[in-house]
């Protein structure tokens, strides 16, 4: 099992008042796993993926991910684990303006010991894999959305990361452009072995996960099979 | 080095507005070289000042002229090593503009007393001998293409010959110099032989503007000018006797306290600097939020990108303040030449160059802190969630 989740639950406190967002979840997401985490807005799927990414700590319960806990890890623990084990997609791709579709995409890199020319190697590497080698020269506003997405994605899987999250990884695309995307993500998990937990709205998105678990309210269930027209 | 990209990458992220405040960073720096020199050249004489040496004036006014022959009596005083006296002329060479210092001096005590001024052994000796000779100050020499051997002709504003005319005449014998750039600008002078101008002006005889000693130990300085001023008490001709360097800042302070204006306004320049600076990075910071959040979520940890922040700061002034000294002190040349030497030399020396440096790191460090610790406290999830 890649990640375990044992009672977890999350409280956020917004002006003197205490929200909980996530009512004891439990879950298990073996590795080489692509979940769709499903639910309206409002219901903690991103709560839930940043504390599986390592981004934000439970209030209580325990996560476990490749056998190590990382609720019990402080903030800089967190970083180096997150620089190891898991690559990131956001809904807005947050590529760095200034920097090159390569510079973009070696930013993980920095934190290792690898040479400028090792580096380069590597990113190169990444983003002929999502198809987009010959864009590496290109700044973030050169490209299309769908292009700026897979830097992004390239950028996650740059430094092997056992565990990819994505939140709504299609959400600002276009139908084709997402359907791209999302047939990257199953290239990534099917060939390259990469567990993938992604959250989307999309029941369309959603079907290109092996798994679809819905959240609703904090509570998590399997979602019932999906018919999309 | 690796994260540098990174770090340019971040300030350059709106060239315009980096470029102006850094071009405002260059010309603060390029002030603060121009107008430091300025101060280094007003305080040259304090700064060069030798703190064995003494200066005796008349007690109740520098223009007031001393007997020569109180040479031989301060002489007598413990601690006295050497006397030498000098006495001002008053000189206008060709025009009213040509003003420069022309100092009546007995030759030998005079050069013995300022060893930090260079002249060659021949040229001192034909001083020495010659009762009509002069010696110039090298940039006097070559402002106004004058050669050794020729006739200095200078007019006096203040002393008349015997027969009353204010026009004299003298034999330019030497070039007197100096290696310290700092001592040069005391080199704007022309050196005479008191005996002949005694001897020749029509009033005044045996009288000098000022004395200079050298004591044999500073810490009795104070207790020898002391001395010599009680030597003289009561008597027509009261002294004041006061260090060296004392005395030159006194002087430099009849023309106005150039070192207070300076400080002035370089006060108020650096403010300016840090309130735009700080502007420019607290902007710059609220714009990369999501950013900052991004290398975070990659793994840069809470200290590299407060590590990052500051450095852009640092870089941003580093830029421009060893690009606003560098123009200043290559712009000096320049600087100096158009004022045809009617100035003291000015110069960037290397204390001005350390004061630069200890501002750049003041105004980054007060200018970076702010936002480097806002993003070391930056939440990733908030700062996310603020972009969606």
């Amino acid at each position: 099992m890649l990640v375990e989740i044992r009672g977890v639950i999350k409280h956020y406190r917004r002006g003197g008042e205490t929200i909980e967002v996530l009512h004891g979840i439990d879950l298990d997401i073996p590795r080489g796993d692509f979940v769709a985490l499903m639910g309206p807005s409002g219901s903690g799927k991103t709560t839930l993926l940043n504390l599986i990414g390592g981004l934000d700590t439970p209030t209580a319960g325990s996560i476990v991910v490749d056998g190590r806990r990382i609720d019990r890890l402080s903030s800089g623990e967190l970083a180096r684990w997150r620089a190891a084990h898991v690559g990131f997609v956001f809904q807005f791709y947050n590529l760095l303006p200034v920097l090159s579709a390569q510079k973009n995409v070696e930013l993980p890199l920095l934190l290792t010991s690898l040479s400028a020319r090792e580096r380069r190697r590597h990113a190169m590497i990444a983003l002929t894999l999502v198809g987009l080698a010959d864009r590496a020269r290109h700044k973030p506003r050169e490209l299309s959305g769908g292009q700026e997405q897979r830097v992004a994605i390239a950028r996650a899987i740059v430094s092997d990361p056992t565990l990819l999250v994505c939140d709504e990884p299609t959400g600002d695309l276009d139908r084709a452009t997402a359907a791209e995307i999302l047939t990257l993500l199953q290239v990534l998990n099917r060939e390259h072995g990469k567990t993938i937990v992604m959250v989307t709205h999309d029941p369309k998105a959603a079907e290109y996960a092996q798994r679809r678990l819905h959240l609703d309210k904090g509570t998590l269930a399997e979602a019932p099979e999906i018919h999309v027209g | 080095m690796k994260y540098l990209p990174l770090v340019s990458a971040g300030l350059f992220r709106r060239k315009t507005r980096t470029i102006l405040t850094l071009a405002s960073v260059v010309i603060a720096f390029l002030l603060f070289g121009l107008l430091q020199a300025v101060g280094t050249a007003f305080e040259s004489g304090a700064d060069s000042a030798d703190a064995r040496r003494l200066v005796t004036t008349a007690r109740y006014s520098i223009i007031e002229p001393l007997p020569i022959a109180y040479a031989r009596r301060i002489e007598q005083v413990p601690g006295v090593v050497a006397v030498a006296y000098a006495d001002w002329f008053g000189a206008k060479y060709q025009n009213e503009s040509n003003a420069f210092a022309v100092f009546a001096v007995d030759p030998a005590r005079y050069l013995a007393m300022y060893p930090e001024f260079t002249v060659t052994a021949a040229h001192r000796d034909a001083f020495i001998a010659a009762r009509t000779g002069a010696l110039a100050g090298r940039r006097l020499v070559e402002r106004y293409g004058w050669r050794i051997g020729q006739k200095l002709p200078i007019s006096s504003e203040i002393h008349p010959q015997m027969d009353g005319s204010m026009a004299w005449e003298f034999d330019l014998v030497g070039i007197i110099d100096a290696e310290d750039p700092a001592i040069r600008g005391n080199t704007d002078v022309v050196l005479i032989n008191v005996k002949y101008f005694d001897e020749a002006r029509r009033f005044g005889k045996g009288r000098t503007g000022w004395y200079i000693e050298r004591v044999a130990d500073r810490a009795q300085a104070r207790t020898v000018a002391a001395d010599i001023d009680r030597l003289f008490a009561n008597s027509p001709d009261e002294t004041k006797t006061q260090p060296e360097k004392e005395f030159a800042l006194g002087f430099a302070k009849q023309i106005g306290d150039i070192g207070a204006l300076v400080t002035r306004i370089l006060v108020a320049v650096f403010f300016t600097i840090l309130i735009l600076t700080g502007n420019t990075m607290g902007q710059s910071l609220r714009e990369r939020i999501p950013e900052l959040a991004i290398l975070k979520t990659v793994g840069f940890s809470d200290g590299k990108v407060t590590a990052l922040v500051l450095a852009e700061a640092v870089v941003l002034l580093l830029l421009g303040g060893a690009l606003g000294m560098a123009v200043a002190t290559g712009i000096m040349p320049f600087v100096n030449g158009s004022m045809g030497g009617r100035f003291p030399p000015l110069f960037v020396d290397a204390e001005t160059w350390l004061r630069a440096a200890a501002i750049v790191l003041a105004l980054a460090l007060a200018v970076g802190i702010p936002p480097a610790l806002r993003a070391r406290r930056l939440r990733i999830v908030d700062a996310l969630a603020g972009h969606r």
